[in-house]
């Protein structure tokens, strides 16, 4: 249902739920619940295509891309990635799929080893699937790699504490880049970043996808930003996805309530567009994914709640072609 | 009439080993009573360290406030004797943190934290505290204010805790607020819900504020004067719709033109500030931004610009070239009409 018509996706996510139990006990440990995490969702990324991938914290959008890395084992669903469903695959077949799917992460500095050197952090990856055996080439390698992520190659030989956040994040970037992947999950790759720096980092991001013909999960909190990379995007909420649309769409057309709330808790840098907006914050606070509310599970804050929404869980429906929301009172 | 709060020519610096930092160097402005004033400026840029100096809670060693003064409510505060200013802390200026987890005391009740600075401060009873604690937590928006005065910081959320933390600032009716990136940890919803509760409280309250942030939307929506700082200095300052709309200082414009915005269409590239902010300990007589600015002339390597006026009164830019900035402005706009 979400594929672009002619183009296979590269990934497709169907039903993707993560539940970690909770237990109690320290000898006899037993499983009291579960914190739904991710709570079954559905999209697809086409080859080349940046999906952004929004939500406050605890909203499940870091577990969804732990999954889709496989760094967690989903409780139910199906990961395709390229027609095959890797959700299952045991440890010692994930090696090959590893070097495909690639990871930035948000915080720069606990992300590279403090007493790794710049170049051998970037290696580490192509020394460990044994890509390249020859040391002389394998430095040339990480060297290309350095002055691609624009670093001089000299910096080879630095630490990560002789850097700045920007260069250490160009490092992260080289590192993912090290295996030739075709796609990578971008886990806050910008937040931690001052701004003038995270433009320079979301500018070279868009040009090594060009570049690479990279395709990329996008997963943040800040809106501006994910609205200026991505294609599509997708909002979640308690472990579920309330709406997904085209960037542009989504930001000027906004139709769930939450997404609503969201945007317009975002104070845009111009007083006189703020001077005339109006503001609706949502009410309350995010409530816990252990005992989520029933039915919608925004329903406890959402200014447009009727009966039904305590009981029927809303699914995703396409309300305009590409533009699917979950809520029963869009219209 | 003197403004509530003036600061002028404030120096504070610290010892590293990689050399001195002037992490504050030369900054001065002021703040009307009621008003809300903004300090804005990326990591490094001395602002958190400016706002500690006025408070005078630089750690020393390693910092040491160098010269300046602050002058509060007719008052040069860094002349004050220290038992003196330990009852403008809390009681004439609060402070709001950006971690309300670490700045509050986490093995204190909340209702503890907000009735020792009233009985500190203005020698409450006990019984009298607690009544007060419990209108303050209302009137921050907690619910069930009774049981959260006994419950302990970790049982709230990272929102609660930051409306607990502002209960604590206005608890001795200061006349100014110092707020200090207060919603930069909360998620955007709870943001929106912390900041409205600042405008209205100290709207309500007459309190001033200074909100220190880097989050340019926020200026914007909640600050009527803006100081813009980088490398320990103020580059410009104005009120918010001079900062925004005609700016004057080449990094104010490089900055305002590198934040993505929420409100327009997708561009998928930015216009980044290109480089790298100065390292500290390495700042010559000359401007610190030069490295980085497509205005710089042979001048900027040698003098420092001072911080002047450029047309309307109270607008003020630190750039020898403030002219040339505001003309290019003009004729991109022309063009991309």
């Amino acid at each position: 249902m979400r594929d672009q018509p002619g183009t296979t996706p590269l990934l497709e996510v169907r039903g993707l739920a993560m539940h970690f139990p909770i237990t109690e006990g320290i000898v006899v440990s037993r499983k009291v619940g579960d914190v739904k995490a991710v709570d079954g969702i559905d999209f697809s990324i086409a080859r080349g295509e940046t999906l952004g991938l929004v939500g406050e914290s605890g909203c499940g959008k870091t577990t969804t891309g732990r999954c889709i890395l496989r760094l967690e084992k989903p409780t139910h669903g199906q990961i395709l990635y390229d027609g095959k469903d890797i959700s299952r695959l045991p440890q010692k077949e994930l090696v090959g799929l590893r070097k495909r799917m690639q990871v930035i992460f948000q915080d720069p500095y606990s992300s590279l080893n403090p007493r790794m050197k710049v170049g051998d952090i970037i290696a580490e990856p192509i020394r460990v699937h044994g890509l390249e055996a020859n040391p002389r080439r394998r430095r040339d390698k990480v060297r290309d790699l350095l002055s691609v992520c624009g670093l001089d190659p000299k910096f080879v030989d630095r630490y990560p504490h002789e850097m700045s956040g920007g260069q250490r994040q160009r490092v992260g970037i080289a590192r993912a880049l090290a295996l030739d992947p075709e796609f990578i999950v971008c886990d806050e790759a910008v937040s931690a970043l001052d701004v003038s720096i995270q433009a320079q980092v979301v500018n070279l991001l868009e040009d090594l996808r060009e570049r690479f013909n990279l395709t990329y999960l996008f997963i943040a909190h800040d809106l501006s930003v994910v609205r200026h990379l991505c294609q599509r995007v997708a909002v979640m909420y308690l472990g579920r996805i309330v709406e997904m649309a085209e960037s542009d769409e989504l930001f000027d057309h906004p139709m769930h309530p939450y997404t609503q709330a969201l945007l317009s808790a975002v104070p845009v840098p111009d007083p006189r567009v703020e001077a005339g907006r109006q503001f609706r914050p949502a009410r309350g606070e995010i409530p816990s994914p252990i005992n989520p509310p029933s039915g919608c599970v925004f329903h406890p804050r959402c200014p447009m709640a009727v009966d039904n929404c305590k009981k029927a869980r809303p699914t995703l429906r396409e309300m305009k072609p590409g533009h699917w929301v979950a809520c029963s009172e869009v219209k | 009439m003197p403004p509530l709060l003036e600061v002028r020519e404030l120096h504070t610096e610290f010892r590293t080993g990689a050399g001195i930092v002037r992490a504050v160097d030369g900054i001065s402005y002021t703040v009307e009573a009621g008003e809300t004033v903004a300090i804005v400026g990326e990591s490094g840029s001395g602002k958190s360290v400016e706002a500690l100096s006025i408070m005078r809670l630089i750690p020393n060693p390693p910092g040491r406030i160098v010269s300046g003064e602050v002058l509060f409510d007719g008052r040069d505060l860094r002349k004050l004797p220290e038992e003196e200013m330990r009852s403008v802390r809390g009681r004439d200026i609060g402070m709001v943190f950006q971690e309300p987890m670490t700045s509050l005391n986490p093995v204190l009740t909340i209702g503890r934290q907000i009735t020792e600075t009233l009985e500190q401060h203005q020698g409450a009873s006990r019984e009298d505290a607690d009544k007060r604690a419990i209108e303050l937590l209302e009137m921050v928006g907690i619910a069930d204010s009774r049981r959260r005065l006994r419950q302990y910081p970790h049982q709230l959320s990272g929102g609660m805790r930051q409306r607990v933390m502002i209960a604590v600032a206005l608890a001795c009716n200061p006349k100014l607020i110092i707020a200090d990136e207060p919603t930069t940890a909360l998620d955007v919803t709870i943001q929106a819900q912390i900041l409205e509760l600042m405008k209205s409280l100290t709207q309500k309250l007459g309190v001033a504020q200074i909100i220190i942030t880097h989050n340019l939307g926020v200026v914007a929506r909640y600050a009527s004067r803006v100081n813009v700082m980088y490398a320990g200095r103020i580059v410009e300052a104005g009120t918010a719709e001079a900062i925004y709309h005609d700016p004057r200082h080449p990094y104010t414009v490089a900055l305002l033109r590198s934040v993505p915005r929420l409100d327009q269409p997708r561009r998928a590239r930015l216009d980044p500030v290109e480089g790298s902010p100065p390292d500290l300990t390495k700042l010559d007589g000359g401007c610190a931004f030069r490295p980085r600015c497509r205005f710089a002339i042979d001048k900027c390597a040698t003098d420092y610009p001072k911080l002047e006026s450029v047309g309307e009164k109270d607008h003020l830019a630190a750039c020898f070239r403030s002219a040339e900035v505001a003309a290019a402005r003009e004729n991109t706009r022309e063009s991309a009409a």
